[in-house]
């Protein structure tokens, strides 16, 4: 149960840290998958036998934990996740017409990574946001409110500008609409890589 | 008696709800203090009680009785399901952005009062914001004495651990909740044993969902009877409501539960976009069977709707108007409830897969009149009898949900599910 030796020293010591948030080792195996995507760019089966080793699980044990979820990847994820959802809300309201535009516009269809690896696209089932539909989100971040167009501008201002890190107010500022509510104080965090931007996790960064 | 009581902050101070200075400055923590001071455990669960307040999660169930249920031994885990993934709903992701130190509070209140040294508040995985959120505020209570060793000199220790789910609704049913917690799988448990009894590490546990939490400070600090006199008896306290879909105004709002959809609908709502005519709308959260037009001057409280067979469930309220394709919308739920399913029971796993797939062909234009029956029948092994509340042949409700937008559509729109299937002169032959 020690942690790999290739894992980064920061990652090295929030898996640490993680294992003893928890009365119980098992319990780490949800936030370590999450590192370990980090390590890996997605969930290899390396990365699952990492993560066994750390918790004490088998790694069939672990394999059944990352199926079940699907935030965690088996396979290779874009620069840039663009989640679009398509749950009731946001169907009513035109959500498969901005999955089309964001298909169209990245040349990637739904479910699939681009030939660069600049793009993942997916359709969603519901993310909360459904006084803002239709909401996408980008490396997990929110941005609401958006039409075919705006995703279409979206996509371009990823491919343009590389924004790092991604982050929900500015998506929300140049290429959102209605929101769910108001979203108060700006955030400064947002996403480095397409694992939710979350403190311990390491993935969140500060605004540029 | 204010109107409002979990968003009067964020609506007071828009910038900086979310602050410890902020939450500080507008009396946030006195209330745990007191507590801390003055009252006894048993105290702070008799205030819960007495307030009357339903779960908000969206079973409803009396926050006070289920604390009662919680079994002697130790040691004792609370839960708070931030795993808010019903769709519709949205009130959750408010509450944790804009004011989680009301939420931490609440936290330290309810442990206190059910013995916890060691709570767990699990977020969607789709939630960083939010997750970020409430776990700066944890690092801020901690710092300030408010949560850790000792609590403000009065003894009482909490440690309390975030945690981030990744993409499962199921685990918002507080079983499934449990096992992902302990690093399982998250399906459902077999009930009995309730958490109550057996829960996390096989320990008693309480499972609460953020909103119920986030009223406790209020309730603590104004006492039960206060809470409770808000709004009607049986639906007590203000309480979030999430309006999506075809409505001029969409948004959360926190309204004292009583008046009619009507009011809710056409005034607070705004109506209905472009001046449509109302279809149809969901009362409470995909699960919930849907309401008709001749139910508008039903009132908005818990017991109204289940008596006019539905649920206020999760406060989901998602309206359509007179453009809506309602075999395109009942698909959508269906395809949704079959993606969710987490495959253990056999009705609901090949159940939800046939009823998705049945109606998509309908919706194709190669459906079959065989296939209105079929529907129901499918539909009646996930859930005999196809009455309400729903019986279930499966763990956990998830199945029975997926049936009520099917029955939806068949008991109010046959005629146009029927006129979507090719008549047999029609059809194509082989």
């Amino acid at each position: 149960m020690t942690t790999p030796a290739d894992w980064s020293p920061d990652n090295r010591d929030r898996a640490d840290r993680f294992i003893a948030a928890y009365p119980e080792r098992r319990s780490a195996v949800m936030p370590l998958l999450y590192i370990a995507a980090m390590e890996h760019g997605y969930i290899s089966d390396d990365a699952m036998a990492e993560v066994a080793a750390l918790t004490g699980l088998t790694a069939a044990q672990v394999q059944s934990v990352a199926t079940f979820y699907t935030m965690y990847k088996r396979q290779n994820v874009g620069k840039y996740l663009i989640s679009v959802c398509t749950s009731i809300s946001c169907f009513l309201l035109g959500a498969d017409e901005v999955l089309a535009a964001v298909e169209s516009e990245t040349d990637t269809p739904d479910g699939e990574t681009s030939p660069d690896d600049l793009f993942s696209v997916e359709h969603v089932e519901c993310i909360g946001a459904c006084g803002g539909a239709t909401a996408v989100q980008v490396n997990y971040e929110l941005v609401e409110g958006v039409t075919p167009q705006k995703a279409e501008q979206l996509c371009r201002w990823l491919r343009d500008a590389s924004p790092d890190p991604v982050l929900g107010d500015e998506m929300q500022a140049l290429f959102g609409g209605r929101r769910s509510f108001d979203w108060g104080p700006k955030e400064t965090e947002g996403a480095t890589v397409p694992v939710p931007a979350w403190g311990p996790l390491g993935s969140a960064r500060e605004a540029r | 008696m204010n109107d409002v009581i979990l968003t009067s902050r964020m609506e007071a101070f828009p910038s900086d709800s979310n602050t410890l200075e902020r939450y500080r400055a507008s009396g946030g923590y006195l209330a745990l203090a007191d507590a801390l001071r003055d009252m006894s455990p048993e105290d702070v669960a008799a205030e819960v009680k007495a307030s009357n307040i339903r779960g908000r999660g969206g079973a409803n169930f009396p926050a006070g009785v289920k604390w009662g249920f919680l079994a002697p031994s130790e040691p004792h885990y609370l839960v708070v399901n931030a795993d808010e993934s019903e769709p519709g709903t949205f009130k959750d992701r408010q509450l944790l952005e804009r004011d989680p130190h009301q939420l931490v509070e609440g936290v330290a209140l309810a442990a206190y009062a059910l013995g916890v040294r060691h709570a767990f508040i699990y977020v969607r995985g789709e939630y960083p914001k939010p997750a970020r959120r409430i776990l700066r505020a944890v690092e801020e209570a901690r710092a300030a004495g408010f949560l850790g060793d000792d609590i403000l000199g009065s003894g009482f220790s909490l440690d309390v651990t975030v945690h981030l789910g990744a993409g499962a609704y199921i685990c918002g049913e507080e079983t499934a909740l449990l096992n992902s917690l302990e690093g399982h799988r998250g399906e459902p448990r077999i009930k009995p044993p309730f958490p109550a009894l057996e829960g996390l590490y096989a320990s008693p546990t309480i499972v609460n969902n953020v909103e119920t939490i986030s009223n406790i400070p209020w309730i603590v600090a104004n006492g039960g009877l206060a809470y409770a006199a808000v709004g009607p008896e049986t639906s007590a306290g203000t309480r979030m409501f999430s309006l999506s879909g075809h409505v001029q105004k969409p948004g959360n709002y926190e309204i004292v539960m009583g008046m009619t959809w009507r009011e809710f609908i056409y005034e607070v709502g705004g109506g209905i976009r472009d001046d449509n005519e109302l279809k149809c709308w969901i009362p409470g959260g995909a699960s919930a069977p849907w309401f008709m037009p001749d139910q508008l001057d039903t009132p908005v409280t818990i017991d109204d709707v289940a008596g006019n067979g539905s649920m206020l469930g999760s406060g989901a309220v998602v309206v359509m108007d007179e453009t809506t394709n309602v075999v395109a919308a009942a698909h959508r739920i269906v395809k949704f409830f079959a993606h969710e399913s987490c495959g253990q029971c056999t009705p609901c796993r090949e159940g939800t897969t046939w009823l998705e797939a049945m109606l998509w062909r309908i919706l194709t234009g190669s459906g079959r009149p065989m296939d209105l029956d079929m529907l129901l029948d499918v539909s009646d092994n996930i859930s005999p009898g196809l009455r309400w509340p729903p019986a279930q042949t499966t763990i956990c409700p998830l199945g029975p949900s997926a049936v009520s937008p099917i029955r939806s559509i068949m008991t109010h729109f046959r005629d146009e599910v029927e006129a979507m299937i090719p008549s047999q002169e029609e059809a194509p032959v082989g």
